[in-house]
């Protein structure tokens, strides 16, 4: 964990590592320099489709590419994904079409933007959506490596990457990575932290806190939330005493949701979610912006340490 | 490419033909409306004319081998004048005419909103307006790819267009000069709840694409001879992206159907049926 990168780059680097591939296509809408697509484009302008600031057409672009054969993987902000939701909706999600979106600068994470950049809702619109597959990586590898396996994934997907850098959790090419199953980055028998995104590395940290404690905490990086990985979090639930679940994400719909929608029903278990507690963002750095609303890692602590004081 | 039957035809020869094509599809349409009680008459019997004109002529597209690669794709954007779709899917042989007796019966072929998902033939599920233009840009830039010489056309209805998404494909058409990109823009005048020039002014339809850098041609969409002529002005015009603007009368050949806004989206009743039948010259 010594290097930190930020997870958009390993989109960028997915890109270039298919290129070989001759169906793929990348499509973008005036962020390329952000998502990282733009290093696709310095190398192989001619497959790389500039659709302007429209991203309602680029998604449809993508859905016509996709019905046609080839293999589109459209990027911009993981907010401006949203404006085209009903295309990706009716026109990708419901006719099924192998379109893979890469929604960058997602979360509050992303900083000074402000909340109108920062997106604490897209995972659960798209965990909403039938078809769909919905990821968060945690760093610049597993992101690289999670996006290059969609090349062949014959549903569509969204994937929503970090603007700021976190520390490394993976090597390149990590054999337990995989679209669908959780990865236990530490085992624990008292609490078991599942997390997602920028929030998989504030864990590992809650959880090295909590040891010192003489607290045995499990940490997962859960980068896919749809499908969700349910055995291993039955395994967990069994396990431990409790789980939390740690997300730059609201706590409405995303990782928390779809934990607590399948505890609820097949295993009912002390949970506590670590998430942004329905309410918008606003401008401030990375650190500041998790101190803010509560996610930041003494929150994860003291939601460990409520479950295990529990009588 | 179209109807092989027609090749050798003379236009006046071509045209009737045609016209007799459009009437059965009309049949066809006043049929699955009053069937279903539901579903929407006045866009696809504005649409006929121009549909008959491009699967005889341009589609290159083969029934027994719907999913074709090399086939020619049809975008119908205005997805819920379906049945306009389905009665020349079926004149083609893409489906038969016992499937349009499915329109809007569960487990259907034939589904409220064209779904390619559940029909042969139909290459984008629709719906939803202002979303075919983008889909079928992304089809033309496919079969650019390919390096084939498939063409996409789409239809789009003139109240469809006041959907900014629209207006976002058209800039990206002709900034990606997509030649094989052709739409056929059905202009009846009427949308949802009343004409379009009382829900939404569009001013100069014709000026407004042409501003937009793309070939333009505007024809009376119900005589098949300028249909014609239109559908071979899309075949020698490959440069840029082309519209063919076709001033259509909503519910066109059903007297009480015609130029009414409450046939966009109404079935007839059992009358008023009789009468849509007598009219197209269909004995019940």
């Amino acid at each position: 964990m010594s290097d930190s990168a930020a997870s958009r780059d390993g989109y960028g680097h997915a890109l270039i590592s298919m290129s070989e591939d001759p169906k793929l296509v990348v499509l973008e809408a005036d962020l390329g320099k952000s998502t990282k697509s733009c290093w696709f484009r310095e190398k192989f302008p001619e497959r790389t489709i500039s659709c302007g600031i429209g991203e309602q057409n680029m998604m449809l672009v993508a859905a016509g590419l996709a019905s046609s054969g080839y293999k589109p993987f459209a990027s911009t902000f993981a907010i401006f994904t949203e404006r085209a939701f009903e295309q990706v909706r009716n026109g990708i999600a419901r006719p099924n079409l192998p379109v893979h979106i890469c929604g960058s600068h997602g979360g509050t994470h992303t900083g000074t933007d402000g909340s109108s950049a920062q997106s604490i809702e897209d995972l659960a619109i798209y965990r909403a959506l039938p078809n769909m597959t919905v990821m968060h990586p945690c760093d610049d590898y597993s992101t690289q490596q999670l996006t290059m396996k969609l090349l062949n994934h014959d549903s569509p997907s969204y994937t929503r990457t970090a603007r700021n850098k976190t520390p490394r959790i993976y090597e390149l090419n990590d054999s337990r990575l995989e679209i669908g199953k959780g990865v236990l980055l530490k085992p624990g028998s008292d609490v078991a932290i599942i997390a997602c995104g920028v929030m998989v590395s504030k864990s590992i940290e809650a959880a090295e806190k909590l040891s010192e404690m003489g607290i045995d905490a499990a940490v997962v990086d859960m980068h896919t939330l749809k499908p969700l990985d349910e055995s291993l979090v039955y395994e967990l639930a069994s396990k431990c005493k409790g789980i939390v679940t740690v997300e730059d994400h609201s706590v409405i719909g995303g990782l928390g949701g779809a934990v607590a929608e399948y505890l609820s029903e097949s295993k009912p278990t002390i949970l506590r979610r670590v998430g942004v507690r329905d309410r918008f963002g606003e401008s401030g750095q990375a650190e500041e912006m998790l101190q803010l609303l509560n996610i930041s890692t003494k929150d994860i602590i003291k939601s460990a340490l409520d479950i295990v004081k529990m009588e | 490419m179209g109807l092989s039957r027609l090749n050798g035809l003379s236009d006046d020869e071509l045209v009737e033909e045609l016209k007799e094509i459009s009437r059965k599809c009309r049949v066809e349409i006043i049929k699955m409306v009053y069937r279903a009680q539901a579903g929407h008459p006045g866009g696809s019997l504005s649409e006929i004319d121009l549909l008959t004109a491009l699967y005889a002529i341009n589609m290159n597209v083969n029934p027994n081998d719907p999913k074709w690669d090399d086939r020619d794709r049809f975008v119908l954007s205005k997805g819920h004048a379906s049945p306009g779709m389905y009665s020349i899917l079926a004149e083609m042989g893409f489906i038969t005419h016992e499937d349009l007796e499915s329109y809007r019966v569960l487990g259907g072929v034939c589904q409220g909103h064209v779904d390619m998902k559940h029909t042969p033939g139909v290459d984008f599920s629709a719906g939803s307006l202002g979303m075919g233009l983008s889909f079928g840009l992304g089809c033309s830039f496919a079969a650019k790819f390919d390096g084939s010489p498939r063409n996409c056309y789409v239809m789009l209805g003139d109240g469809e267009i006041q959907e900014g998404a629209v207006w976002e494909a058209m800039m990206a058409a002709r900034h990606h000069e997509l030649g094989n990109l052709k739409v056929i823009l059905d202009c009846n005048r009427i949308q949802n709840d009343d004409f379009v020039e009382s829900q939404m002014r569009m001013f100069n339809i014709p000026e407004k694409w042409s501003s937009f850098g793309w070939n333009v041609k505007e024809i009376d969409g119900h005589d098949m001879h300028q249909i014609i002529e239109g559908m071979r002005w899309f075949d020698e015009n490959n440069n840029l992206p082309s519209v063919l603007i076709a001033n259509t009368v909503k519910g066109k050949g059903v007297s009480y159907m015609e130029n009414n806004p409450k046939f966009h989206g109404a079935a007839p009743n059992e009358e008023q049926y009789s009468k849509a039948l007598l009219e197209l010259g269909e004995a019940i």
